[in-house]
């Protein structure tokens, strides 16, 4: 992308530049609240892969769907969501998105579009595609996004729904966010032949894009998405990235499966943040103290809404049986 | 009034909503100009066209998915599982996403979809064309689970069905698609989980479920004529949601209860209605209540070893000398 162009971008540079660090503190401060026993239960960090996240959504309107994972707190961000109600969520506390039923795995934030993260790997390739049917039989032109890790490209259901989206010509979006790892084993260990290739077989364009410059990201998913608009659907992106945390934040004795001067790579050299930081700088678009004063101000925020989470109450016992079905009060009772 | 076909009501009820509400489509394999191999659907494509009536691939987990996704954002999908048998291939998305997605979204997100699919042995078709699996799903909180016993409930309980915000599923018993019975030509519904007294009787009560409504109704007719004794016949209709009050009503009143369901007999519906009239009713009682399922074997192709494995009238009225006559106390 040329220097002009890129100067004519100042909101939209900053915007996603903003929604990357506000990942990076929400995540950093989920990785605090279970490092201290504050949050129950355990949580997967998306630290590392927000241009992914934030490339893809920032091309989204609101009435865009997206589906998202287990490593999901990047997705529900970049769509919109609000830090309070997530940290709620994650604490378990009525607050929350999803009254605390849902929790880490489960954050759906359908105001913004959001149709929930999934805990099955690869769980939520059909609800996406089902979405982007709906779109196309309501007669609408909004797209859907379904993320989904390297890993999930083992599960059966892909093949399945990728083979109709593409008989359908239906308005979806498979982002495959590859980060080389499937739980704790090395995706190249457990891959045949290359991911993108599986799409291509199905006569589905698939592109591949360095998932830690936000900007190859948004620009690919806006053409993309475009094109969706237009009928001319489905995609497949694969964006090659990389997590910062093991597994989930209990992972923490990871050599077995992934080596240290791996990860430090990583994030001395490949960070998306500092990539596109220094590249703002350079340009002549932010400074460094303006930079700054962003990632301050976030820090704030996200502090705010932890210390509100941590006190806000929990459901109350009766809650417990409410939302098993739409038209039952208690479901026990 | 005039009859119709099990497989006529339920077409019958899906073009009627389908003209009702543009939101409802149906989904599955063949469904379209095949009509599904039973033919339940034919017609319906001429209609409709094939963009509501939809054609899939052999892919039960994936056309599941895609129709959660669809429920969740607006439409009204009506799935067809050719044969209950492959509910397997689609548990992960009938059981983790739809099943638990308005309660994992504190109530945010519906999955207002309708899975048909299908129930019944006898038809020699062996171990995975012949069970009966409702149990698996009544299991699952967030399912309705409904099991229609004649054209009339099919009809009824399916226009209700696509109109529930909730997930439903469906099973017909898919030896009873050519079943005529009395349906109005007028629009009626059946609201889920009330249960019909089918006959009112003083001496015992049999509980049936979905094919077995007709097995116990035949039993009742030959206690009549042989012992003179009068059977209550009800069918919950729906075991979930599950209609209690009706079926205690009858436990109190006839002291003695059988309960026929044609899934496999261990951990099944039949132990749960029995657990329920158990705890509820227990001092009500005269004797056991007694479970009658499918025999807890995979399902024989052979006719000779086949009809062994389903509860039977004669079967029924066994069972029901057996408590009449308070052998059953006595053995205990």
């Amino acid at each position: 992308m040329g220097r002009a162009n890129l100067k004519s971008n100042v909101a939209d540079y900053l915007r996603m530049y903003r929604q990357m660090v506000r990942i990076r503190t929400f995540e950093d401060n989920a990785n605090q609240l279970y490092l201290s026993a504050k949050m129950p239960g355990l949580t997967h960090m998306y630290s590392g892969e927000e241009a992914v996240a934030v490339g893809i959504c920032d091309a989204l309107r609101v009435t865009d769907r997206i589906t998202s994972t287990h490593r999901g707190h990047g997705h529900c961000v970049a769509k919109g969501a609000a830090f309070r109600e997530m940290f709620c969520e994650l604490l378990g506390k009525e607050e929350g998105y999803c009254r605390g039923k849902g929790g880490s795995m489960h954050i759906a934030d359908q105001s913004n579009g959001n149709l929930g993260a999934n805990a099955i790997v690869g769980g939520s390739m059909g609800i996406a595609t089902g979405s982007a049917l709906s779109a196309r039989m309501q007669g609408k032109d909004d797209v859907t996004v379904c993320f989904f890790g390297d890993g999930a490209t083992a599960q059966g259901l892909m093949y399945e729904v990728m083979n109709m989206a593409a008989l359908w010509k239906l308005p979806v979006i498979y982002a495959c966010e590859n980060n080389g790892y499937s739980e704790y084993t090395k995706t190249s260990e457990i891959a045949a032949g290359e991911i993108q290739a599986r799409a291509e077989a199905f006569g589905i364009e698939a592109h591949q894009v360095d998932g830690q410059d936000v900007l190859a990201v948004n620009s690919l998913a806006q053409r993309l998405v475009d094109r969706c608009r237009t009928g001319e659907g489905p995609f497949f992106i694969e964006l090659m990235t990389y997590r910062y945390h093991g597994h989930h934040v209990g992972d923490i004795n990871r050599e077995y499966y992934r080596t240290k001067v791996e990860e430090r790579h990583w994030r001395e050299n490949r960070d998306p943040i500092r990539i596109f930081g220094e590249r703002l700088i350079d340009e002549g678009i932010a400074t460094e103290e303006e930079l700054g004063a962003i990632s301050e101000e976030i820090r704030k925020d996200a502090e705010a809404a932890v210390e509100y989470a941590l006190s806000a109450p929990y459901p109350a016992g009766p809650e417990v049986d409410m939302h098993v079905f739409t038209d039952v009060a208690h479901a026990t009772a | 009034m005039r009859e119709i076909t099990l497989s006529q009501a339920v077409n019958e009820a899906l073009a009627e909503e389908m003209r009702r509400d543009s939101s409802v489509f149906i989904i599955g394999e063949d469904v379209a100009e095949a009509g599904t191999p039973f033919k339940v659907l034919s017609g319906l494509v001429e209609e409709f066209g094939t963009e509501r009536v939809i054609d899939t691939p052999i892919a039960e987990p994936g056309f599941m998915g895609i129709a959660v996704g669809a429920a969740m954002t607006g439409m009204r999908p009506v799935v067809d599982l050719m044969f209950g048998d492959f509910l397997y291939l689609v548990m992960d998305q009938l059981c983790n996403q739809a099943a638990k997605t308005h309660y994992m979204s504190g109530g945010k997100l519906n999955v207002p979809l309708v899975l048909r699919t299908n129930l019944g042995a006898t038809r020699r078709s062996a171990a995975q064309h012949s069970q009966s699996l409702h149990a698996l799903v009544a299991h699952i909180p967030g399912l309705k689970v409904a099991l229609p016993s004649s054209a009339y409930e099919a009809k009824g309980m399916l226009k209700s069905a696509i109109r529930d915000d909730n997930p439903v599923v469906i099973f017909e018993d898919k030896l009873m698609y050519q079943d005529k019975a009395a349906v109005p030509e007028e629009e009626f519904l059946i609201s889920l989980g009330k249960a019909k007294v089918l006959r009112e009787g003083t001496d015992i009560t049999l509980v049936g479920t979905s094919s077995m409504v007709q097995e116990c109704q035949k039993a009742a007719d030959i206690l009549a004529a042989e012992d003179s004794a009068y059977a209550e016949v009800i069918d919950p209709r729906t075991i979930v949601p599950f209609d209690d009050a009706t079926i205690l009503k009858s436990a109190k009143k006839t002291s003695r209860v059988i309960v026929v369901d044609e899934g496999h007999q261990s951990f099944g519906v039949t132990a749960e209605i029995a657990s329920r009239i158990n705890e509820q009713a227990f001092y009500h009682l005269d004797a056991p209540v007694l479970r009658m399922g499918a025999m807890d074997v995979p399902v024989p192709f052979s006719p000779a070893l086949e009809d062994l494995t389903v509860p039977t009238p004669d079967g029924i009225v066994r069972n029901a000398r057996r408590l009449l006559s308070g052998e059953m106390i006595h053995a205990a």
